[in-house]
């Protein structure tokens, strides 16, 4: 199967990963060949077919809708690259008018 | 000191709750052999030094004061990088999560704990348990305590080569497509991946959420069977957790194989993959266990070439979305960047090494708007027939027996593309995709003298027919050691 290079760049944009030209391009190579692979699925006759999500047959639990603790801010923000008044700070979301 | 080393979870804790030796003995035990010989090794990447001596400190008062640490008393255990621990730095084998110090500990970390378990650190492995050798690991390769220019397997390589040196009594793993059972099998011990729900996920590092699970490697069945009771059962944290209590799987250690029906699935003998001395050793462990009153039949797994395509949608769509939430905001590396879209992309780019990216860009293609129908949905019904094929056989038979991995352990750069290193796991990957129970253990050594594994398949929460049968074979073959100054007694 043969991928373009813009395919796997609108791949890595969705990924929201930042690639250099070397990289896409040997991840064209890379993703083809495991496509490839994975088409022998095609070969499989799957009509009526269920779709499998666990092993053994559960339904969704709910725990009971009552107020509980969680982490405090400051615990929370223990690992934070940047914080700010009890928040995570992070650059500019807009980008400003020009 | 080597003694202690390679005396075993159960026999560890009785000595301790016998007051035959102190936990802070055992304890410093392990800790001087890590400090002597993982630097040849690289099986841990955090030794806890202090924290595990204070631990065996309280636990010696405890008992001095006429309390039951629990089951796993004083027993040290290390714990794979992508399970969480409170206090103890936790990366997953990655740069994204570089000096990371979790809050909180796992349900099965927490367990351990409760049950009198020392926590001796952290363990190397894949990034994000993506691979197969831990060659993946963005820290340091891990080497194979057997032959030192060979790999110990992936993802759980760490945990592998930590046991069978005695840098640990126990350690637990993660398997999501064989990471827990591969390793073993290279590194000559006992792994075992429970049933998927058994073990609570809460805390571990998601890979792929409908796939991966906790569980324990060891040198005995008996060893990986107490883990495997202290950590198991239902965990409200995690909704996916089966509501069945712990299984009780000592009375099956000595039970016997007497009347039990044992499968041989004919795809996993068939084709050139396979290398010989790894088959004749899977027959001979099913002669063991005929031997022992056992009847052996040939099965049928019709659709066990497809494990592989399937999983490699299943798993990466899941990973793409799972890690989605590394995007610098809130814990581990943040790229310096003007703009918010750009911090994200590159501090994922800057974070994450090659085959985690190469999986996220595959999961991101398979859920592209348009996709899902033609790829995760379609790999989803291909693994309900999978688990159809298991479901069929395990009515004919109680359990299926069936090498581990192709080969024994590789060479560290061995496996050059993608596809050759997903191949290492070709055998492993239909038990995840059908989530029922796994044990791996070794039954002999090749002419090079590497361990070989076996591993016996089970029904979904029959962890114990795989404990009865395991430990006939383990009567017959032995446990392993490794030559090297770790292993000498």
């Amino acid at each position: 199967m043969a991928l373009t290079r813009d395919e796997v760049a609108e791949i890595a944009q969705l990924a929201r990963l930042a690639m250099s030209d070397a990289e896409l391009e040997s991840l064209r190579g890379e993703l083809a060949a495991i496509l490839d692979h994975v088409a022998a699925l095609g070969e499989v006759d799957t009509t009526g077919v269920e779709p499998m999500t666990h092993a053994v047959p559960t339904t969704l639990r709910l725990r009971a809708d009552v107020r509980e603790s969680s982490l405090p801010v400051e615990v929370a923000l223990g690992d934070a690259p940047a914080e700010r008044d009890g928040c995570f700070e992070v650059p500019a979301i807009i980008k400003a008018a020009t | 000191m080597s003694e202690l080393a390679f005396a075993g979870v159960v026999e560890l804790a009785r000595r301790v709750r016998a007051r035959e030796v102190s936990a802070r003995e055992v304890t410093d035990a392990f800790l001087a052999r890590i400090d002597e010989h993982d630097g040849a090794i690289g099986s841990y990447l955090v030794v806890d030094h202090d924290g595990a001596r204070a631990r065996a400190d309280q636990l010696d008062l405890e008992v001095a004061a006429g309390k039951d640490p629990g089951p796993l008393a004083g027993v040290p255990i290390g714990v794979k990088d992508v399970i969480v621990t409170e206090g103890l730095t936790t990366t997953a084998g990655s740069r994204i999560l570089d000096g990371w110090v979790p809050p909180y500990d796992a349900t099965a970390v927490a367990r351990l704990r409760a049950a009198g378990a020392v926590i001796l650190g952290k363990l190397n492995c894949d990034e994000f348990a993506m691979g197969s050798s831990n060659e993946r690991s963005a820290w340091k390769p891990c080497t194979n305590p057997w032959d030192t220019s060979r790999v110990p397997g992936g993802s759980s390589g760490g945990s592998a080569a930590a046991v069978a040196a005695g840098l640990a009594a126990a350690t637990l793993g993660t398997d999501t497509g064989g990471s827990i059972r591969q390793p073993a099998a290279f590194c000559g011990v006992v792994g075992l991946k429970p049933t998927y729900g058994r073990v609570s996920r809460w805390g571990a590092i998601a890979f792929a959420s409908s796939l991966d699970q906790i569980g324990p490697m060891a040198r005995s069945v008996g060893d990986a069977a107490r883990v495997l009771e202290v950590i198991a059962g239902v965990d409200r944290r995690d909704s996916t957790s089966i509501d069945q209590p712990a299984p009780q799987l000592e009375p099956s250690l000595a039970a016997g194989v007497s009347g039990l029906r044992v499968g041989l699935p004919k795809e996993f003998f068939e084709g050139a993959a396979l290398d010989g001395e790894v088959a004749a050793a899977v027959r001979a462990a099913a002669d063991a266990l005929a031997a022992a009153g056992a009847t052996l039949k040939d099965v049928s797994l019709p659709h066990t070439k497809y494990a592989l395509p399937a999983y490699y949608v299943v798993a990466p769509a899941e990973a793409a979305s799972n890690l989605a939430r590394y995007d610098g905001v809130r814990y581990g590396h943040r790229a310096p960047a003007r703009e918010l879209g750009d911090m994200y992309a590159q501090s994922r780019a800057q974070g994450f090494g090659p085959e985690v990216k190469r999986r996220i860009m595959i999961g991101t293609y398979a859920l592209r708007a348009g996709y899902y129908d033609a790829y995760y949905k379609k790999a989803q019904q291909v693994r309900a027939l999978i688990k159809r094929d298991f479901d069929q056989a395990l009515e004919e038979v109680d359990v299926l027996l069936a090498p581990v991995a192709p080969t024994p352990a590789f060479g560290l750069g061995e496996k050059a593309t993608p596809i050759d290193m997903y191949l290492a796991d070709v055998f492993t990957l239909s038990c995840n995709l059908a989530g029922i129970p796994g044990l791996a253990l070794p039954v002999g050594n090749a002419s090079s003298g590497l361990p070989i594994g076996a591993q016996l398949l089970g029904r979904a929460l029959d962890e114990a027919t795989l404990v009865r049968a395991g430990a006939v074979i383990e009567a017959a073959f032995g446990t392993r050691r490794p030559p090297g100054p770790w292993g000498a007694p």
